[in-house]
């Protein structure tokens, strides 16, 4: 295995026509890595105010068949997940991220949700997570692993419930990267997740004559509930918008 | 899997004589470029976001050693392992290790055009270690035993019919009178059938659309979510990757990101894309206790500094197939072997020979759509030239077109000679062709009026048209 680093290292060097870099090279390098710079981000989203922001979010998941219900405040979370589940005929049993994030939710409220903690098991019907940002730009979530949020409950069932907070929306993903490098720092870890999930839409496949369904191998439906919970600074311009629009006809093709 | 593209011109004959395929062809041609271009001019920036790939990917390229050993140091800091392999018969000895490390009888796979560059499945098999492919597409030509006919969509040469059939041939455990005619039912079917081995596997091999030098991790792009199950659920998960995935740090992977979706599917986003960083931490719940990358070189080292390292900024987003009237003719198989349209006309050679696949560089009309709509900015014409050159030097080429190349270069080299006969010629065929304008045959041109008509010559060569033209204009000027 040796002989075969050696020899691919060797290679590219030959083929580049150089030996291995100088001291000044490689430290010039290694500065690029320690500090990554951003590159060009398009101004859709980064050139929005926050409320805009979280408008953009919420049309551009819509546009990809995620479902958006925006609620005032975490208060009213456990109504707006219990008549979710109502309208799409689904069970009131939950499987929900053991994240204490979510213990602010007065799920108590609710008493006839029936909740279990921890990750998800083979015929768990709907999940129910925290995300740790949504993505303006193209109405993304990004969902991280750890032990309050394993990654199977984005995958294993068959509708994925996903909390996101107005504060929670960055509008590009340099910014959600910045996000993620800071918190893991302020944790003392030097690494990244094992995990980061970059969410958009529900599964779906076109690789039966490019005609797009849901629901290939992943989650059939993704629902967001929205908490565009009132920040003192500005006024609430949050523009509420009509609770789970239906999906419309996928208009995209799809790949892998 | 043994190349045929030594036999592309009977590939092609095929192909254009298989209704079914002709038919499946025409969906795909429609679909994907009026998709791309909706994506593309949503996002003004786009074109100044392919000059930064451009930028991103030859800076890498060029400093390749540095990141790869940055990204390996990254992994192991991770508690992950790097395996460096020379060849396929390395990779594959390598897979094939891990697997029996922990006893694997099953692995799920997720879509890796590695995999199939060094016939993973095949080998897998021959050593009781089942292969169990998990993207829709894949696992269609998986069960028909055939190569993938595309990079991101393998199955597009197939009808939903000729699905159907494969599924009533391998899913006998069902019920054989159960309707299967809409693309809904097919899909639910496959997504049944796969839960329990995605659940059963020991072991998940997934592709890497791209490497982080900065954090050591590794990043598939995936829309059914199949890729992700793979990783997440077995006790081991295996990337396997070729070495110009690198790419330095994830805001260099976010604008190669913005790029890829829109240019393979038109979508702003694909639905997921995952980023892995080594194997389960303490107090996880889930995710593989092991994570592997096997680095995969195959003469990809030796491509740098020639006049092929433009084809490793590929990122594999089959735009150039999308747009190419040669792929959206004759589709993938014809090509061959792993890789199909443009950019497998210029990497083909570089991995199975130019003598095995010195058809495929021929097979462009040199439109130059693939090289306008490539998120990298591929030079892909000019590279299927290089190829050709090396073809004639090698003495590849056929005979006779060897023979008219040389008499044509013979006058090319004699402009006053070249002109006068070029107007003999003109005026001999304008003669010929005055009464129907066209060619139905013609000596020593039957591969061309076979097909098609060849249009006669009005009697004047371009040269003199052009003269007599710029005599007329004159006046005007003065």
């Amino acid at each position: 295995m040796t002989a075969a680093r050696d020899q691919i290292l060797g290679s590219i060097r030959r083929s580049l026509k150089r030996g291995p870099l100088g001291e000044a090279e490689t430290a010039a390098l290694r500065a690029r890595l320690a500090s990554p710079g951003r590159n060009l981000v398009p101004a859709r989203a980064a050139a929005l105010d926050p409320p805009a922001q979280r408008d953009l979010f919420t049309a551009m998941a819509q546009e990809v068949q995620t479902t958006v219900d925006r609620v005032a405040s975490l208060a009213e979370v456990p109504a707006a997940v219990a008549s979710y589940l109502a309208a799409e005929n689904l069970p009131a049993e939950l499987v929900m991220a053991p994240d204490p994030a979510l213990d602010d939710i007065p799920w108590h409220e609710r008493p006839l949700l029936q909740f279990r903690r921890g990750r998800a098991e083979p015929g768990d019907q709907v999940s129910l997570t925290p995300a740790f940002a949504g993505i303006a730009e193209t109405g993304t979530l990004m969902l991280v692993s750890g032990a309050e949020t394993p990654s199977t409950l984005n995958f294993l069932p068959d509708t994925h419930i996903v909390v996101l907070r107005a504060e929670q929306v960055v509008p590009s993903l340099e910014e959600a990267w910045t996000k993620l490098r800071a918190r893991q720092a302020a944790r003392g870890d030097a690494a990244l997740p094992r995990t980061v999930n970059f969410v958009t839409g529900p599964s779906r496949t076109g690789d039966i004559e490019q005609r797009i369904q849901l629901g290939a191998h992943g989650p059939r439906r993704l629902h967001v509930v929205f908490v565009d919970e009132p920040v003192a600074t500005e006024p609430s311009a949050a523009i509420p918008s009509s609770p789970s629009a239906p999906p419309s006809p996928p208009p995209l093709a799809g790949e892998g | 899997m043994e190349a045929t593209s030594r036999a592309f011109k009977s590939n092609v004959d095929r192909a254009l004589a298989d209704k079914t395929l002709q038919q499946a062809l025409g969906l795909a041609r429609t679909g994907f470029p009026a998709k791309r271009r909706a994506a593309v001019e949503r996002l003004p920036e786009f074109e100044a976001l392919r000059e930064e790939g451009r930028r991103i990917k030859n800076h890498t390229l060029e400093h390749l050693d540095f990141y790869l050993e940055s990204f390996e140091a990254k992994v192991r800091a991770n508690g992950g392992e790097v395996h460096w392999c020379r060849t396929p018969a390395e990779a594959r000895e390598t897979i094939l290790g891990l697997c029996r490390s922990v006893g694997a009888k099953s692995v799920t796979k997720g879509k890796s055009m590695i995999a199939e560059e060094i016939a993973l499945n095949d080998f897998l098999e021959a050593n009781a270690v089942v292969p169990i492919e998990t993207d829709l597409g894949e696992y269609i030509i998986q069960l028909r035993h055939e190569p993938p006919s595309h990079i991101i969509a393998p199955a597009i040469h197939l009808l939903k019919e000729q699905v159907a059939d494969a599924f009533r041939a391998t899913h006998t455990e069902l019920a054989p009178d159960r309707p299967l005619s809409e693309p809904r039912t097919l899909c639910d079917e496959a997504r049944q059938v796969l839960r329990p081995k995605f659940l059963a596997a020991d072991v998940g091999i997934t592709g890497a659309n791209f490497l982080i030098a900065e954090t050591g991790s590794s990043i598939i792009v995936t829309n059914e979510g199949n890729g992700d199950l793979t990783q997440l659920l077995p006790k081991v998960h295996i990337v396997l990757a070729s070495i110009e995935k690198l790419v330095p740090t994830l805001e260099d992977v976010s604008t190669l990101l913005r790029l890829l979706a829109r240019s393979a599917t038109g979508q702003e986003f694909s639905t997921y894309t995952t980023v892995s960083t080594g194997p389960r931490r303490p107090g996880d719940l889930d995710g593989p206790e092991q994570y592997h990358v096997v680095l995969l070189d195959n003469g990809r080292s030796a491509m740098l500094g020639t006049e092929f390292q433009d084809m490793l900024r590929c990122i594999r987003c089959s735009a150039c197939l999308n747009h190419c009237p040669v792929y959206g003719a004759v589709g993938g198989h014809a090509y061959g072997w792993v890789y199909q349209g443009p950019m497998g006309s210029v990497l083909t050679p570089q991995l199975i020979g130019i003598a095995e696949a010195g058809n495929l560089p021929n097979a462009s009309t040199f439109c130059g759509r693939c090289e306008s709509v490539c998120p990298m900015k591929i030079p892909l014409p000019k590279m299927m030239r290089h190829w050709r050159e090396r073809e004639y030097e090698k003495k590849l080429s056929p005979a006779a077109f060897r023979a008219g190349l040389g008499l044509w270069a013979f006058f090319a080299r004699r402009p006053e000679l070249y002109h006068r006969m070029a107007a003999i010629g003109a005026r001999i065929l304008g003669g010929f062709g005055r009464r129907r304008g066209r060619f139905r045959a013609l000596p020593l041109a039957r591969g061309w009026t076979s097909v098609r008509d060849m249009p006669a010559p009005q009697g004047r060569s371009f040269q003199s048209l052009w003269a007599e033209r710029q005599r007329a204009r004159m006046p005007r000027y003065h």
